[in-house]
């Protein structure tokens, strides 16, 4: 089935991506330019072109021989967000265990591609279960939280928050589309309404770093040269932006060096301070176009396994954005997460691109019964 | 698969799901876009105005360095105030158009100022590039007269080293200096930024961490006019903290004295504790130079001296120890008991494996009561023959000789003990049997530094107990601090060699002897002083090869000398080194010009006036010794070091 070549496979989706691949390059470029990390576009390049290589090979494969692997890929993540937090195997950054070291300069962070195993494991274990007119069960629900809950608890123990966060969206996704009752939500959300707020009570659930962020969240002023200074240069950049924004390296919240990390986590601040609320806006509609495009494509596959794979990655990748740019522009608080296709860094770029190719994947399989 | 029967292909999820879906992609976005709204259209202007105001500007607060002070509390070293010019790069102008004018008021160069500029291109642009320091009254006023023209122009206070003058002590205090760009490459520098001033050589590098203390910084808000409107929040300079050393400035007044116009270095130690009570080198630097602007002529000048200003002699110096070396030798001889009932008649000399090796004169009998004494070197020849050279290795490596010492200053020499393992390794050869009988006078391989026969000698003298020399008092230091010092500053130490109380006795009687009327240093002898010691004079050049030497070469030997009083357990020890001083009784008057002061302080505060007369005339004037040299006969019974042929061949 293959053979069918390219012909169905999503080129408007791989248009509206590259539009944005490109933006994310030339921002860097710009944020770059005048500090010690001019050059990054050069990398982030590098990393588009090998993402893209790896998306068209993701594509080729079948997904449901992806499904068949499943379990074994969920096994081998678990065992490797054990085996970061093992002292000397997993080498600490920052105060936080997330990477392996391979050896020879590389290094690889587990914790990303767990979430591509979550997406293809939530799928694989809702086959079956989910479908028209199909109910969860008390126990299925509680198996899919466990599913996704257990890595997640690990990747909090690196410490992050963040990237642990992200896993969420699979859950949310997958319980939403599996067909979990009305019922059955509003129980789950009322407990975990009580267990935070017992745990906000406690106040130890949280490490002094991300109490610090919440705090700073909630009151920015309250401590101006940590998360808080973050938030107030962010807001100030994308407020200074206006209407048509400063043009390319004349930001001076970016170039000026008062927003920290333009070309990661504050990328989009650093955008909008420079091309205004035009250019946030192309972007936003960018975004729209990908994820409602993601949606068609998940209406269209040939089977629930198919529909439930395209809408864990667009679940992780709105939730992202949501959090990202509820960042910037100070409607959530500072978790350093990456923002989808514009961010700078590989690990991120490579695990959009494999969701893609999944998404390709799904895609030329529609009409194969 | 069992999941996989259940399932049938036609079966689809609910549409209406992935509806809501949609929805909901599109209720967040829209949300998105509404906050962005609020924030770029609705507050867009008065973002702006907080744009325009948010430049912080990070004023540095220096930190002074700590005063260094010597033991009694006298300050050696002192700071002072002074005003530096640094640049701001914030401005929203261009730079480039006001720096001729900025290099003319400043008295710089235009690629000076570009050269700064380079260097700190990627540091965050509030951080202020310091342009010029202790700059003069004219030039401040320069900067005040244009503020409103050059505001990217700031004078700041901060406190400066002042060193004592005339390179007083320099090698011991070090200097400090902008750190380099090659150390900032060095993990040692890791914590450093480009602009931060540290301690370079001596004391200022070896404390550098305490004596720095930390830098604070001032973040201040000013507007887009580089106009003060808030402070946003401060970390206060921690000052450094002061250091008191073991230096005792009476004594290093003395010693740097005595070496005025000389080649060398002196070094006086507490052989109890290892305090080092004086420690001067010749010729010296100011340090002075180092820590403002270091002229290019200066440095040439320090830099081309073919005597090495910046070297410390004291402990950096690795030379021949000559007969000093004979003490260590009397001490093997005695423990191996082999020296005891040894006696040799001289001739001027005796012949070894088919060597003549000289003796300066003919002593006759000689037994080890006078063989120190006289510095007979026919003695010591035959005493390292029957000792051989492993045995007088382990000796002399045992006192601390070819080890550091340990002494809390930096690039301290190792210096050489020969032994046969040690010739192997190092030049992949035998040793010849011939070579001992040379190091048995302290000639051939053998490489010691003042330090280390202070040290070495000490320990001989004090029975066996050897001391780490320090210049700071350990109660100085946190114990964590002091750890950390001796795991930086590694060496042989504190430790006891065997020595046994008959043996000791004999030795610290020949080194007295050796002030005495039959001494070899008869002309420094202080009356009513037990004042011991050893001289040396070692050989710089092999008799052979006199001739082929380029001439204009000093080709005068080493004076070595290596005093103490009392002789058994001194309070102090004193170890002159005079590069080509020629005899090593012209070293030992420079070492009774110190224990002269020392004894006479001692005397003092015990409320006994009676001072020692003041320091003779004799050889210790600059520039006698070439006259010394021809007048050498009656006067000196000094042991000329043996020049057999051998020499030639030694390395």
């Amino acid at each position: 089935m293959a053979r069918r070549g390219f012909r169905d496979f999503d080129w408007t989706l791989l248009a509206f991506v590259l539009v944005l691949s490109v933006i994310s390059v030339l921002e860097i470029r710009s944020a770059t330019a005048m500090t010690k990390f001019h050059g990054f576009e050069v990398k982030q390049l590098l990393f588009l072109l090998v993402g893209i290589g790896l998306m068209f090979a993701m594509s080729m494969v079948d997904y449901h021989r992806l499904l068949d692997v499943a379990n074994i890929a969920y096994g081998a993540s678990l065992f490797s967000l054990v085996a970061v937090l093992i002292p000397h195997v997993g080498q600490k950054v920052l105060g936080a265990r997330r990477w392996i070291n391979l050896g020879g300069g590389a290094h690889f962070q587990p914790s990303e591609w767990v979430k591509l195993v979550l997406i293809v494991a939530m799928a694989r274990f809702l086959w079956g279960r989910a479908g028209e007119g199909k109910e969860l069960s008390w126990k299925d629900v509680g198996k899919a939280c466990a599913l996704v809950l257990v890595p997640m608890a690990l990747v909090l123990k690196q410490p992050d928050l963040g990237t642990s966060l992200t896993y969420l969206p699979v859950l949310v996704a997958g319980l939403f589309l599996g067909g979990m009752r009305l019922k059955q939500a509003g129980i789950i959300v009322l407990g975990l309404v009580v267990v935070l707020g017992i745990g906000y009570g406690a106040g130890k659930r949280l490490k002094p770093y991300q109490q610090k962020r919440i705090d700073a969240f909630l009151n920015p002023d309250s401590d101006p040269k940590g998360s808080g200074y973050q938030i107030k240069q962010s807001l100030i950049a994308v407020g200074s932006g206006g209407v048509w924004g400063q043009g390319t390296n004349k930001g001076s919240q970016t170039q000026g060096d008062f927003l920290p990390i333009p070309y990661t986590d504050f990328i989009f601040a650093a955008f909008c301070e420079e091309h205004g609320f035009v250019g946030a806006t192309f972007v936003l509609l960018l975004y729209f176009l990908i994820l409602v495009r993601l949606v068609q494509n998940a209406q269209t596959a040939s089977d629930p396994p198919g529909t439930l794979l395209i809408m864990g990655i667009t679940g992780v990748m709105l939730f992202q954005i949501a959090i990202n740019i509820g960042m910037c522009i100070g409607l959530m608080p500072v978790t350093g997460i990456p923002l989808p296709l514009m961010s700078y860094g590989g690990s991120s770029i490579i695990f959009t691109f494999l969701s893609l190719g999944i998404v390709m994947n799904v895609r030329m399989r529609r009409f194969v019964n | 698969m069992e999941s996989q029967e259940k399932f049938s292909r036609e079966e689809k999820l609910d549409a209406t799901k992935l509806h809501v879906a949609q929805y909901l992609i599109a209720l967040i976005l829209l949300g998105l876009g509404v906050g962005l709204w609020r924030l770029q259209v609705l507050g867009a202007d008065s973002y702006r105005v907080l744009a325009e105001q948010n430049r912080i500007r990070k004023v540095p607060v220096l930190a002074p360095r700590g005063k260094i002070f010597d033991r009694e509390g006298r300050i050696i070293v002192d700071n002072y105030p002074s005003v530096s010019c640094y640049l701001l790069r914030e401005q929203q102008k261009n730079l480039q158009a006001d720096l001729p004018r900025i290099a003319q008021g400043l008295h710089m160069q235009v690629d000076q100022i570009d050269a700064l500029l380079k260097r700190y291109a990627y540091a965050p642009k509030y951080q202020p590039i310091p342009l010029k320091q202790d700059i003069t009254p004219d030039e401040q006023a320069f900067i005040e007269a244009h503020r409103n023209e050059l505001p990217e122009l700031q004078t700041l206070e901060e406190e400066r080293r002042l060193y004592p003058r005339d390179g007083f002590m320099a090698h011991v205090i070090g200097y400090v200096g902008e750190v380099s760009e090659n150390d900032l490459n060095n993990s040692k520098f890791a914590f450093y930024s480009p602009g931060d001033v540290v301690g370079k050589g001596g004391i200022e590098e070896a404390y550098d961490e305490i004596l720095r203390g930390q830098d604070g910084s001032r973040d201040v808000i000013v507007n887009s006019h580089g106009k003060e409107v808030g402070l946003m929040g401060q970390e206060v300079a921690r000052p450094g903290r002061d250091l008191r050393l073991t230096i005792d400035l009476d004594l290093q007044k003395a010693a740097e004295r005595a070496l005025e116009g000389k080649n060398g270095a002196i070094v006086a130690m507490d052989p109890h504790t290892g305090e080092i009570l004086a420690m001067a080198s010749r010729p010296t630097f100011d340090p002075n130079q180092f820590s403002v602007r270091l002229t290019k002529a200066y440095w040439n000048q320090i830099l081309t001296d073919p005597n090495h200003p910046l070297l410390n002699k004291a402990i950096q110096a690795q030379l021949a120890p000559g007969s000093t070396f004979k003490v260590i030798m009397t001490m093997a001889g005695l423990q191996e008991n082999v020296a005891q009932d040894m006696k040799v008649t001289c001739n001027g000399g005796a012949t070894f494996y088919g060597h003549f090796f000289a003796c300066d004169r003919s002593h006759g009998y000689v037994d080890i009561h006078n063989a120190l004494p006289y510095s007979c070197d026919t003695f010591y020849y035959t005493l390292a023959n029957r000792l051989g050279i492993d045995t007088m290795a382990r000796y002399a490596t045992s006192v601390g000789i070819g080890e550091k010492t340990g002494v809390d200053l930096p690039n301290e020499a190792a210096g050489v003990m020969p032994s046969e393992a040690w010739k192997m390794k190092v030049l992949h050869d035998k040793w010849y049997a011939g070579e001992t009988i040379s190091v048995g006078i302290g000639q051939g391989a053998i490489q010691a530094t003042p330090l280390q026969l202070a040290r070495a000698l000490s320990g001989i003298a004090s029975g066996g107990v050897l001391r780490r020399p320090h210049l700071v008092f350990d109660e100085e230091l946190a114990p964590d601090e002091l750890s950390a010092l001796h795991d930086t500053y590694p060496g042989s130490g504190e430790k006891r060699v065997p020595l046994t109380p008959e043996n000791w006795q004999i030795i610290t009687d020949d080194l007295a002897n050796v002030t005495g009327p039959i001494g070899t240093a008869a002309s420094a002898h202080l009356e009513g002083v037990d004042f011991a010691g050893k001289t040396g004079t070692a050989q710089v050049v092999s008799h052979s090869a006199l001739s082929k030497v380029a001439k204009g070469t000093n080709t005068l030997p080493n004076a070595w000398f290596v005093g103490m009083t009392p002789r058994r357990n001194p309070d102090i020890v004193v170890a002159v080194l005079w590069e080509h001083g020629n005899w090593g009784n012209n070293a030992a008057n420079l070492a009774s010009e110190v224990i002269t002061a020392f004894v006479n302080k001692q005397r003092q505060r015990a409320g006994n006036l009676v001072k020692l007369a003041e320091v003779k005339p004799a050889a210790g004037v600059a520039g006698s010794a070439a006259s010394s040299n021809a007048a050498t006969g009656a006067e000196t019974t000094a042991e000329k070091a043996a020049a057999p042929q051998t020499q030639s061949e030694t390395p």
